[in-house]
């Protein structure tokens, strides 16, 4: 599975990056599943989950969430119900209005790639939850919190918080492409995924990880990560 | 300079560890990465930011800073507060941003790390 990927909604990511694209590119790539988390909205995962179903690809429902300390948050859930109550919640936490001559277009769209609507809001921006209440907050709707790409200087809680907080109840943490072995971060024993952060087709699938489990479903990422119930992380 | 005596000079509301502002400041640090001021900020130093989250107190203690500013009227997050009590790490806040802070902490004569960098 590759849990890390966007869609043309997020400003920064290519416009070719629509629903079809997306699974077939996952198709190609030899993954079962792809984790759809575009930045501070959700507008596009029902959209590539019905382009899934058909390509036969699973789509993890999720969002990549900005806290106020600019950390990038990887929030995975069971059911585009659950994430839709915390796209919510963000769009009331989230100020702003995006500017796409600065920072990009940010396009929902139909299964197809039709575009349906523009979001109006700035996605590039940051959330007023701290760190502490956006788990908090995903954990309270039955989500996973896995902190993006820790190994990166910018928008990774080890950039923006020098270390990970003991208290804080992350779920796991993400490595990019770019990372060397896991042993070369603090990572507090934290599991660890690795998947593409793609912005453009090329890049679905570059970057993955293997889950031994049942089934491309939240829970089953769940037990892989506590390494419970026979489930693992390869 | 004594911390007391630069939060009496620029205004500033003491959030935390207010017994220990006799303490000595021997320069200033301003940013809002902690793995840069882990990396830059030297001990006795006060360090200037906008990040309210409780790992500003584990750094501050680590690099054994002067004290913490949070700038442009940021509040310490509870926790933040609570931590910085119990490891006496005083931090202070003020409504001004961080530009403007910074010029009044460079008009006291609280130097960077590089002192000589205007003159060159």
């Amino acid at each position: 599975m590759d849990l890390h990927v966007h869609t043309c909604l997020s400003p920064c990511a290519d416009l070719s990056m629509v629903p079809r694209t997306i699974v077939e590119r996952a198709r190609q790539t030899g993954l079962d599943a792809v984790g759809i988390c575009d930045h501070n909205s959700a507008a596009n995962v029902q959209a590539v989950h019905e382009a899934g179903e058909e390509a036969g690809i699973g789509v993890i429902a999720g969002m990549e969430v900005t806290t106020a300390e600019e950390i990038h948050l990887l929030a995975l859930f069971e059911s585009e119900k659950k994430l839709g109550q915390f796209a919510d919640l963000v769009r009331d936490h989230l100020p702003g209005v995006n500017n796409p001559e600065l920072f990009g277009d940010q396009i929902v769209v139909g299964k197809n790639g039709d575009p349906v609507s523009l979001e109006e809001s700035l996605l590039i921006g940051a959330t007023d939850f701290g760190v502490s209440r956006t788990v908090k907050e995903i954990h309270r709707l039955g989500g996973l919190a896995i902190a993006s790409h820790v190994d990166r200087q910018t928008f990774s809680i080890l950039s923006q918080l020098g270390f990970i907080p003991i208290e804080l109840d992350l779920d796991g943490v993400e490595l990019s492409h770019h990372a060397g072995p896991e042993e070369h971060y603090q990572l507090r024993s934290l599991p660890v995924v690795r998947s593409s952060d793609a912005h453009f087709p090329e890049e679905i699938g570059s970057t993955f990880t293997t889950f031994f489990v049942e089934e491309a479903t939240v829970a089953e990422i769940r037990m892989a990560l506590a390494a419970r119930e026979g489930r693992k992380i390869l | 300079m004594r911390l007391s005596r630069i939060a009496q000079n620029l205004a500033l509301e003491v959030r935390s560890a207010a017994g220990h502002l006799d303490t000595d400041v021997r320069g200033g640090y301003a940013s809002d990465l902690m793995s840069d001021v882990m990396a830059n900020a030297e001990e006795g130093y006060l360090w200037v930011t906008l990040q309210t989250h409780v790992n500003i107190v584990a750094v501050a203690a680590m690099k054994e800073l002067a004290g913490i500013i949070l700038i442009n009227g940021r509040e310490p997050e509870k926790e933040t507060a609570e931590k910085a009590e119990e490891k006496n790490i005083p931090i202070l806040v003020s409504g001004l941003p961080a530009f403007e802070l910074i010029g009044r902490l460079y008009d006291l004569g609280i130097p960077g790390l590089r002192a000589d960098a205007e003159d060159s």
